[in-house]
């Protein structure tokens, strides 16, 4: 006789609607037998009751749909973000909120350091939030001068270096003219770096390798730490670059028996033409287990808003700046997606600006045809200017958005003043109309762009305030049930695991987020407030404080 | 200390003829160490014919050349092709379809050993001026061509020859700062893609007669200011395509000119060198008398 263990709960939100609420659950081999009342689960047979969540509320483990695993990774850094942030081991970060801090915070990094020259890295500098003010090489010279030292932006995008890595680098020298590179009056490089191809020749010095897209193992382990600590049960890796070793790294971690949380690696379609990442894509989808889902693709087809660097339709960018790029062709595009159609492979397309997510509907719709799939679901990630008529005909081609709420409070007030002006930035990540549309929703951190916390991510679709605390778009909120599908149900299904996760009904995984009070009951200001005590992922137990 | 070797970025959307080009480049090489960078192997670019060895990272190339591909890292791969020995002569970029060539190009600025030895944006004769009015991709092709030191007119036998002078005209007043060379197949003389071959540290004249194409060495060079000259022959309006040489400033140290289309370059260069300069145009365009009053001191 299999064992059975009944889970008692202060109350079970099963986003299960023939049955949406529980008072237990019943779990075996990992699975979940039932959710009902006691008597009914008794009915199966002899079980072990299980009190310990007696007073918690249990709901089908957090799905985030749009993640990277390198936020694992970046905790090894120093963090110089903005806002507070909580660690991996839950230590919670103050924000920084001055370039003086963000040099003492390093300092104090640079203080337990035992040799002179190991570098010292910081991460998610952001200095929208302190008017624009640069870091230069000066600043950061106070932290070391004989190490070198590189802040990484939020974005992702820029790097502020020191003297020390400059030289190394071998780009402490006059007469440089690249827009990346700023000068200053003494005609030397600042120090801040801008741009992919001119962080790179610095990076290696300053402890960020090519490679960080892909987690190491501590990365991994480390990022699986915040899923527990935040009721997340699957999260996407979206994407790495997967080379055979990183697959080899991620199968090796995620197989370890506490490894808590099953990861669904994207792979980045750049570095392969479209029939050998076709080929190779396939090849990892036959190594699959539980925790580690192999065989998706995830293209870019723009860059960000912020960054203007999105593709956007008429009238473009509010400030005037030109369009922004293409990071595939239209071509390419077009042919991957037939490709990716006939194998049997998702994609999900990263489209930010209008114009990109205009071009993967215009190209889906013959790529359908040639090769039709009525349950392909394609998903259209961040998809944040989309508008109403791209909506009904994402929904018309089965595709499915995520949407990126969590960037509505962030980055809110610098669309509505600087990049798209009022009209799109109220309706940037337009949930209220993607549901209205029928379109199959989730929505998304971007961790690290973003931190990772699927009750923090409801809680700004629900609620749509910004950081400098205006509400805007207050058509475009919804309710508090609908994002709490989105995080559970809606990522599920744009990862075709609805099926299998999402709610807590029979035969689905046991996997549960452990909370600490009802989402369902509480102001929906407070969403984000609420404890989550840890996990339960196939049926094992994970309680945030042991981690 | 080695030379910097010389970058040429060639852009251009996809079916330009970036690929023909390339190919008729590496046929032509004549000894010269070419590696070649693109954004991935793929639908190979280099033609069956030319391969003899090849692995993930590098296809080797029969003469000496490399084609390698750098995925989303062409930093890292122009970091590693600077210390392989012996390291090539020129290195081609590849750009992709949609990339800014002129981007790639301002990132060779910062990287140590290399010299940036042109932008080279190809554009298709039958089908750019739809691509420039295309919805999605006209900004991009425009900015290409507004980034280019040579724009090649490429697969001019496919179409009629007042289209191919109309294509040419358009192509001109997008960017009026570059040279306009027109060619079917990609048969261009490798000089015109790659600048002029250093002979024995010498600048040689072309050693292809192709039709279309004449060079013509300058040795009559009185001291001068090497910066002024160079912008004068590159901005002069005198037909250089490619030009490249040494001369002696009025304090007898000497200097190394290098010009395509608008863009020059000018660096100090040792003692002894031979004053002349080499300078390739179109046949007919080229403008030797007007060049030589330009170096005779006649107009700067």
């Amino acid at each position: 006789m299999p064992n059975t263990t009944i889970f008692s709960a202060k109350k079970i939100i099963t986003m299960n609607p023939s049955c949406p609420e529980a008072s237990h659950v019943a779990v075996r081999d990992g699975r979940i037998l039932g959710a009902g009342s006691l008597e009914e689960l008794a009915t199966w047979g002899d079980y072990t009751l299980d009190t310990r969540f007696e007073d918690k509320v249990l709901m089908p483990g957090f799905v985030e749909g749009h993640a990277h695993a390198m936020e694992g990774s970046l905790w090894a850094k120093v963090y110089c973000g903005w806002f507070d942030r909580a660690d991996p081991n839950g230590k919670l970060w103050m924000g920084v909120k001055s370039v003086d801090a963000v040099v003492e915070r390093l300092q104090e990094a640079e203080a337990v350091l035992e040799d002179a020259i190991t570098p010292l890295s910081g991460w998610q500098l952001d200095p929208i939030y302190m008017d624009n003010t640069t870091v230069t090489r000066a600043d950061l010279d106070r932290v070391s001068t004989t190490r070198a030292v590189g802040v990484l932006h939020a974005s992702g995008h820029i790097m502020n270096v020191n003297t020390k890595a400059l030289e190394l680098a071998g780009m402490l020298k006059q007469g440089l003219n690249h827009p990346g590179i700023p000068l200053g009056v003494d005609g030397f490089p600042t120090g801040e770096l801008k741009g992919p191809e001119v962080m790179t020749p610095v990076g290696p010095f300053v402890g960020y390798e090519r490679n960080m897209l892909d987690a190491d193992e501590t990365g991994l382990r480390n990022f699986a730490k915040l899923c527990v600590r935040t009721g997340t049960t699957t999260i996407t890796d979206l994407a790495s670059r997967m080379d055979d070793d990183a697959v080899d790294v991620m199968l090796r971690v995620t197989n370890e028996p506490n490894y808590p949380v099953r990861l669904m690696p994207f792979r980045f379609f750049m570095g392969l033409s479209a029939k050998e990442l076709i080929v190779a894509v396939l090849a990892f989808k036959k190594r699959s287990t539980d925790r580690l889902r192999l065989g998706q693709i995830k293209i870019v087809v723009d860059g960000s808003i912020q960054g203007f660097s999105a593709r956007l339709r008429w009238p473009g960018y509010h400030n005037g700046a030109p369009n922004g790029l293409w990071y595939i062709a239209p071509e390419h595009l077009s042919e991957l997606l037939h490709l990716a159609l006939e194998a049997g492979l998702q994609v999900h397309t990263h489209t930010n600006g209008d114009q990109a997510t205009q071009l993967v509907l215009e190209k889906l719709g013959p790529a359908l045809q040639a090769h039709p799939n009525p349950d392909h679901r394609f998903t259209l990630q961040h998809c944040q200017l989309a508008d109403a008529a791209q909506f009904r005909t994402a929904a018309k081609l089965g595709m499915c958005v995520n949407l990126f709420a969590n960037h509505h409070f962030y980055w809110g007030d610098e669309h509505y003043a600087l990049t798209v002006g009022p009209d799109r930035a109220t309706r940037m990540n337009a949930c209220r109309t993607a549901l209205d549309s029928g379109v199959p929703m989730a929505i998304h951190s971007d961790a690290p762009v973003t931190p990772l916390g699927p009750l923090f991510t409801a809680w700004a679709a629900v609620n749509r305030i910004t950081a400098s605390g205006r509400v805007q778009g207050e058509e475009e909120r919804i309710q508090v049930h609908e994002a709490l599908w989105a995080i559970t149900m809606g990522a599920a299904y744009t990862l075709h695991l609805d099926g299998e996760i999402g709610s807590i009904e029979t035969g689905k995984k046991a996997d549960f987020a452990v909370l600490e009070a009802d989402p369902t009951a509480c102001d929906p200001m407070l969403l984000k407030d609420i404890g989550v005590w840890g996990t339960v992922q196939g049926g094992r137990i994970f309680p945030a404080a042991s981690l | 200390m080695r030379q910097d070797i010389p970058v040429i970025v060639i852009g251009g959307y996809l079916g330009a003829g970036k690929t023909t080009l390339l190919n008729h480049l590496l046929r032509h090489a004549d000894g010269r160490k070419i590696a070649i960078l693109v954004n991935e192997f793929g639908d190979l670019p280099i033609d069956a014919d030319l391969i003899e060895a090849k692995d993930d990272e590098m296809i080797a190339i029969s003469g000496g050349c490399i084609c390698c591909s750098f995925g989303s890292d062409m930093t890292a791969a122009l970091i590693k092709l600077a210390q392989l020995d012996p390291a090539p002569d020129y290195v081609v970029i590849e750009a992709s379809g949609v990339a800014m060539p002129g981007a790639v190009a301002a990132s060779i600025s910062f990287l140590d050993g290399f010299n940036l030895g042109g932008v080279v944006v190809l554009a298709d004769s039958e089908r750019i001026r739809a691509q420039a009015a295309d919805e999605y991709l006209g900004d991009t092709m425009l900015r290409q061509i507004s980034d280019a030191d040579l724009i090649v007119q490429t697969k001019i036998d496919l179409i009629s020859s007042d289209v191919v002078q109309d294509v040419r005209d358009w192509l001109g007043s997008a960017n009026p700062k570059a040279q306009v060379v027109a060619t079917a197949q990609g048969r261009l003389p490798p000089e015109v893609i790659l600048g002029v071959e250093m002979v024995a540290g010498q600048p040689q004249a072309s050693a292809h007669a192709d039709a279309g194409y004449e060079s013509h060495v300058f040795s009559e060079i009185p001291p001068c200011d090497p910066m002024k000259l160079a912008k004068s022959l590159a901005t002069g309006g005198v037909g250089i395509i490619r030009g490249k040489g040494f001369v002696a400033d009025h304090a007898a140290q000497n200097w190394l000119i290098q010009i395509v289309g608008e863009r020059s370059d000018v660096r100090p260069a040792k003692a002894g060198e031979h004053i002349a300069v080499v300078c390739i145009g179109r046949k007919g365009a080229l403008e030797t008398g007007a060049i030589g009053a330009i170096f005779a001191g006649g107009s700067w």
